[in-house]
């Protein structure tokens, strides 16, 4: 384990500087206030009535987004009377948010690269990613470990249990 | 007696060295398969069951059932490791595994979850071997009105679970009934919320926003601490095994009444998921200790394994005398059935004797050999921790991409996946709790449709829930369940000084 | 272990076939696996059917490629039918359709057609029975139909605005009885609610419920074909499957018939296409698809090419009809 992360983890938790708690639960309340009007529309859509035999389609979707939005709105009475301590308290310090960054970046690249480059080739380069930058480990260890979990990952789903994942140009070239 | 003749047949069959040597097969392939959340037991039994058609159908059977085992013990593991759960009925046990796991308890969460479905699934085996032709007559009373009273009591036991703000807790649960609710609306064929998407068609599949939900999220909560997760130090040997085993039997009482919840859940054939949320309400409400709950608690473990493992188990009767499977697990095997020319249902018993207690002997046997397998393997799981952290993570979130993939082989479901980890992460630092949510993603949709089938049956007339003892029996007992907590609840949200008109 | 020997066996047996079979046309063959989608969950008849074809395949050695069953279930199947409409010259890839092939589309709008695939095969037809409570005071498809005009009856069926609930429909149309449809998830469902007592009648295949027929539980009134049953092996005391009348005969005059068939995805070439009928055909002649037949009284119509296209679209037009009727079609908004 790296000292140097250690270290940006303890100074982490004690930054004063980063996202407002506050903030962030006024910006889902109304993410959520907003999911629940998107259902109420096209509720309203199929029909949100009490038909001759129950209820209609949109019925319970329909009010279902009538609490959720309510709730989520309600929600943001005490964040917005919150005062002192409570209204200075952090969601995440901005050091904290370069360690998730730090995972979820490659994360989202990895993602982004399943449909182009297969999964397994994914797979491969996100391990040695992570071994390489998130663990100084040097590439000698890294590469093998990074073969090692495509090529199981491959004979386990593809050869042993015949489940397809998604296959890119390298398995095209071995002919799979 | 003839059954015990025909079941110790059974058992001199399946004990032949190459049966043995399948059953060991099978229940290492089924942990395999319960461990990568990928391939949950259905998918796992209906990729294997082709290769089974060219064995003796009383071979096939006994690894078959070893699979189905050890997909069952399997399912556990990455819930306690690294709160996944690989199967809907996993969930409940990230509940208190996963923060044993993360207090060094790593090895005592898995021995307790392991025995906990040893023992459930082995008290509903010995249900199927003596009062089955009894039982099966029971499943057949549930119609559309019983069937919503369960889902309704499942709600019911659970809803006093959450923690913190009521409006959070709302909030929640109401989301997680419209995630289930997108797609197509089984009632009426109408495609609810797709928003004209075709990816949207499909629905949010339960286990693709679960991974995101505890898995991915978990990995992005726990890096703020610092690179790693917690417990990786604890000292793991197979002295753990029975260091817990000493402390299990105080918890009798718990499993014997997990065990119940779960053999009735099974039988209805309302399932595993509702089975193992139902224990853990109960046990939670029955404790003495109900704070300790969520915190890392062995209980927490051991009840919803126990119900699991029995309804999974009890699953298997209604298909064999019914023809109606309770687990998606014993729909394939089903079909499996029907491949070596044995017609499931009522007739099964009677005609096909020996194939019938074959499978049930080999049931005894393979729960018998999956316990011992997987508790020998206990302390290598338990060392997966020890992995460095950059190792580790990088092969949960392949795990986890794979897993999302292959609930429908859709690459959409791994951004899903993804969106779902943030969300996830979000909420648990903002204190939204995710059991309401997941509760209502899982369940949200079948109670729906049983509400309005029973409404389509009666005519749009209320009292059909109340139309006979045993549904007006079971919503009653869900109504008095949730009187008490809303009660506190609303004098909660009365002394918060807001969200008086939302509480009632 | 026995994995590893079985991919062996089955490797060595593919050897042993392709020399035998060396006289054929071998002018394509899968050189990948070969996936079967099944636009339907697990352990319906459709899921049932793929799985049986899988395992006849590796059980017989019949492809040197290793056959994959992958369901696509959401929206009623849409999402199967978009991703084979979405896999255009992909030879490794079948589907196995029921009548959701016309329904989804139909019901949903879901913007889909079979002319999007390439027909390969017709595996057979499956029938339609009525059933009811065998303790039930009705005998024959009269006395059900003059019951529900006196008092509102409950059929139960798979799904919504699919071919359960058509076929009540045009029961209402053809007789005027009204009954309220209630849909469930499966077939074994519905057979099981009816031995419940929980519904009136069903439309069942004859697989969904032919252990409760066996069992005493449930009685077939007539089956929804122009002909009767072929099968003539007594299935109860009494009872063999020939022995059902026909609707028509009970003056029900209500037929229908469900697809179970092969498609491609369009753009595929003749031989592969070719490659699949010839498949298709030995595993209709193994024992164990005959069983399957045999067991759930299926019509074992085949066609192809040509004659199956024709049929196609004759169909499509029919259940455009029924629906319309029945008030089924999507908005068109």
């Amino acid at each position: 384990m790296s000292t140097t992360t250690l270290d940006i983890a303890q100074a982490a938790g004690r930054s004063s500087q980063g996202v407002r708690r506050t903030a962030m639960e006024v910006a889902t309340s109304l993410t959520l206030a907003l999911v629940g009007a998107a259902a109420i529309w096209d509720s309203a859509r199929l029909g949100a009535g009490w038909g001759v035999e129950g209820p209609q389609s949109g019925y319970f979707p329909f009010w279902i987004g009538m609490i959720l939005a309510g709730a989520s709105l309600a929600n943001l009475i005490p964040v917005l009377r919150a005062k002192g301590a409570a209204a200075e308290e952090m969601f995440v310090t901005w050091p904290q948010l370069r360690l998730v960054m730090s995972v979820l970046i490659p994360t989202v690249f990895y993602v982004a690269a399943i449909p182009v480059s297969g999964i397994y080739a994914a797979s491969a380069v996100l391990v040695a990613y992570f071994m390489m930058r998130l663990g100084e480990f040097t590439w000698r260890s890294a590469l093998p470990a990074a073969a090692a979990t495509a090529v199981v990952a491959f004979m386990t789903f593809e050869i042993w249990f015949l489940v397809g994942l998604p296959k890119g140009p390298v398995e095209e070239l071995l002919g799979f | 007696m003839e059954e015990i003749g025909l079941l110790m047949q059974g058992f001199a069959v399946a004990l032949q060295p190459e049966n043995m040597l399948l059953m060991l097969v099978g229940v290492v392939l089924g942990v395999l398969i319960g461990v990568l959340p990928g391939l949950g037991g259905a998918n796992g039994i209906a990729i294997l069951l082709p290769l089974t058609f060219a064995m003796p159908p009383v071979s096939a059977v006994i690894m078959l059932s070893c699979i189905y085992w050890g997909a069952l013990f399997g399912g556990a593991i990455t819930s306690i490791l690294f709160n996944i759960p690989g199967e809907p009925w996993s969930v409940a046990t990230t509940f208190d595994g996963y923060p044993m796991a993360q207090q060094g308890k790593a090895g005592e969460a898995l021995t307790a979850a392991f025995t906990a479905s040893f023992f459930g699934a082995f008290v509903a085996v010995v249900m199927i071997t003596f009062v089955a032709p009894i039982i099966a007559g029971f499943a057949l009373r549930f119609g559309p009105p019983e069937f919503f009273a369960v889902m309704f009591l499942s709600f019911a036991c659970f809803i006093g679970m959450a923690k913190g703000s009521p409006l959070k807790t709302l909030a929640a649960m109401m989301l997680g009934f419209l995630l289930a609710a997108v797609g197509m609306d089984t009632v009426t064929g109408q495609l609810r919320m797709t928003f004209g998407s075709e990816e949207m068609i499909r629905g949010f599949d339960f286990l693709v926003a679960v991974i995101g939900l505890f898995g991915i999220s978990e990995i992005l909560c726990s890096i703020e601490d610092g690179l790693r997760f917690k417990g990786q130090r604890a000292k793991i040997d197979l002295k753990v095994v029975l260091r817990t085993w000493a402390e299990l039997p105080k918890h009798w009482f718990l499993a014997i009444r997990s065990a119940v919840i779960g053999c009735w859940m099974g039988i209805t054939p309302a399932g595993a998921t509702p089975a193992s949320f139902m224990s853990y309400g109960v046990a939670r409400r029955m404790s003495k200790d109900p704070n300790g709950f969520g915190r890392g608690k062995v209980e927490g473990v051991v009840a919803p394994e126990t119900a699991a493992h029995a309804a999974g188990t009890s699953a298997l009767l209604p298909m064999l005398t019914l023809g109606v499977p309770g687990s998606p697990t014993a729909a394939v095997l089903l079909g499996g059935l029907i491949m070596w020319g044995l017609q499931p249902g009522p007739m099964l018993f009677v005609e096909q004797k020996e194939f019938v207690w074959g499978l049930i002997a080999s049931m005894y046997l393979g729960n018998v050999a999956g316990l011992l397998v997987v508790l020998v393997a206990v302390p290598w799981f338990a060392a997966i921790l020890r992995v460095p952290f950059p190792i580790i993570a990088a092969l949960i979130l392949t795990v986890c991409a794979i897993g999302a993939y292959t609930v429908s082989n859709a690459e959409f479901d791994i951004v899903l996946m993804l969106v779902f980890g943030v969300i996830g992460y979000v909420m648990k630092k903002l204190d939204y709790p995710l059991a309401p949510l997941v509760l209502a993603l899982v369940l949200g949709d079948r109670t729906e449709e049983a509400f309005r089938q029973s409404l389509l049956v009666s005519n749009g007339d209320i009292g059909i829930f109340f139309h006979n003892w045993l549904s007006g029996g079971i919503m009653a007992l869900g109504i008095a369940l949730l009187a008490w907590p809303v009660l506190t609840w609303a004098r909660g949200a009365l002394a918060g000084g807001f969200g008086r008109a939302r509480a009632a | 272990m026995t994995l590893a020997i079985s991919r062996r066996s089955v490797l060595l047996g593919l050897a042993a076939a392709t020399i035998a079979g060396g006289a054929e046309a071998r002018s394509w063959e899968p050189n990948r696996p070969v996936q079967i989608v099944v636009p339907a969950g697990t352990g319906g008849g459709a899921d049932q059917m793929a799985r049986v074809i899988q395992g006849i395949v590796s059980k017989h050695s019949l492809m040197r490629q290793p056959m994959v069953v992958v369901n696509k279930a959401g929206g009623a199947g849409a999402e199967g039918f978009l991703e084979a409409k979405g896999a255009r010259g992909n030879p490794h890839m079948l589907i196995i359709t029921l009548s959701n092939l016309f329904t989804t589309p139909l019901a949903t709008g879901v913007p889909f057609n079979w002319k999007d695939l390439t027909p390969v095969t017709m595996m057979a037809l499956d029938e339609f029975v009525l059933w009811v409570k065998a303790d039930s005071p009705w005998k024959t498809a009269q006395d059900l139909i003059e019951a529900a005009k006196a008092q509102r009856l409950k059929i139960g069926g798979t799904g919504s605005k699919q071919e359960d609930q058509i076929i009540t429909a045009a029961i209402t149309r053809a007789t005027g009885a009204p009954f309220t449809y209630v849909p469930f998830r499966g077939g074994g469902e519905v057979a099981v609610q009816l031995v419940g007592g929980h519904i009136d009648a069903t439309v069942n295949n004859p697989i969904e419920a032919v252990t409760h027929w066996r069992s005493g539980a449930l009685r077939p009134l007539c089956v929804f074909d122009e002909k009767r049953l072929t099968a003539t092996e007594k299935m109860t005391e009494t009872q063999a499957w020939s022995d059902i009348p026909t609707c028509k005969e009970q003056g029900l005059d209500v037929d229908y018939l469900m697809l179970r068939g092969i498609f491609m995805p369009t753009g595929v070439k003749p031989e592969q296409v070719a490659f699949y009928e010839g498949l298709m055909a030995k595993v209709r002649e193994t024992p164990e698809w005959k069983e399957l037949m045999q067991q759930g009284a299926f019509n074992t119509t085949s066609l192809t090419g040509d004659a199956f296209r024709g049929w196609l679209t004759r169909e499509e037009e029919r259940h455009r009809t029924l629906m319309q009727e029945a008030g089924f079609l999507a908005n068109p908004s």
